[in-house]
């Protein structure tokens, strides 16, 4: 089959773990992982964002298949439900959440902490990826807070990528549900 | 009398496919695609029930069975 471009993208995702490690500020860049997938769906209508340009699809894809790391078994029902995968979306926002207000209460004024939570829970030491002190506090803040998410999530994705498919991260991916839901919701006159 | 032919295609569970679209990547007749970002829907006029997709789907919603083309 041709390969396209858009088949390379899962090296920007590797590459942004792999940052974030030398410099957190890097982790700000996830943002595009965020907006893109919105945008599209919201104007395009489309999961063409997960369809096509997902890199951390394509890195999963990658390691469960054709490094054939995956187990290559059927997901639990209960992680393709919908109560699991709405649920999950609820949580993760409700995490995104907490989040912001962490930036906000740096900013108005608490001493910004140099640690990545990984899984919601455990605070790694991560001050040597901060240099210095051309950006505020709260924006070294939300790039701490952003890797986390993005670290925690891809963690997830490994372990049910190793235990399941390759891509199973994409049966509870909260932007994938996210996006659908956004779909379903700009198309309801076609779908019908 | 016309004679009606079972062949083996791709069924996708509309309601729980996640629209991830890693069936339309593997299939070699380009006979799958997600539809408005919502499900996976055939042609099945194109597919040939090679299975591809079904191994391939994350949530496992794709099935082959015999559909009357």
């Amino acid at each position: 089959m041709k390969r396209h471009w858009y088949d390379y993208l899962w090296i920007a995702s590797a590459l942004y773990l792999i940052l974030g490690f030398f410099n957190i500020m890097f982790a700000w860049l996830g943002m595009l992982c965020f907006m893109i997938p919105l945008l599209i769906a919201v104007f395009g209508k489309s999961k063409a964002y997960c369809n096509r340009y997902c890199g951390r699809g394509q890195l999963f894809q990658l390691l469960g298949g054709k490094l054939k790391l995956s187990r290559n078994s059927e997901i639990p029902r209960f992680i393709k439900s919908k109560t699991f995968r709405y649920g999950f979306l609820i949580f993760f926002l409700a995490m995104f959440i907490s989040m912001l207000f962490n930036t906000y209460l740096v900013f108005a004024g608490r001493e910004l902490s140099h640690k990545v939570t990984l899984l919601w829970t455990f605070k790694l030491p991560w001050h040597w990826a901060c240099h210095g002190t051309v950006f505020a506090p709260w924006v070294v803040q939300f790039a701490y807070g952003f890797y986390s998410i993005m670290l925690t999530s891809t963690l997830l994705g490994v372990v049910t990528m190793l235990l399941f498919k390759p891509r199973s991260w994409c049966v509870y991916c909260p932007m994938g549900t996210m996006t659908q839901l956004i779909c379903k919701a700009r198309n309801r006159k076609e779908l019908n | 009398m016309a004679v009606v032919k079972a062949r083996r295609k791709a069924i996708v569970d509309k309601n729980a496919c996640v629209a991830c679209g890693c069936c339309v990547k593997v299939c070699p007749r380009g006979a799958i695609s997600v539809f408005k970002g919502v499900y996976a829907a055939v042609d099945i006029g194109k597919c040939i029930g090679c299975g591809k997709c079904k191994t391939a789907c994350p949530a496992s919603v794709i099935g082959i069975g015999e559909v009357q083309a």
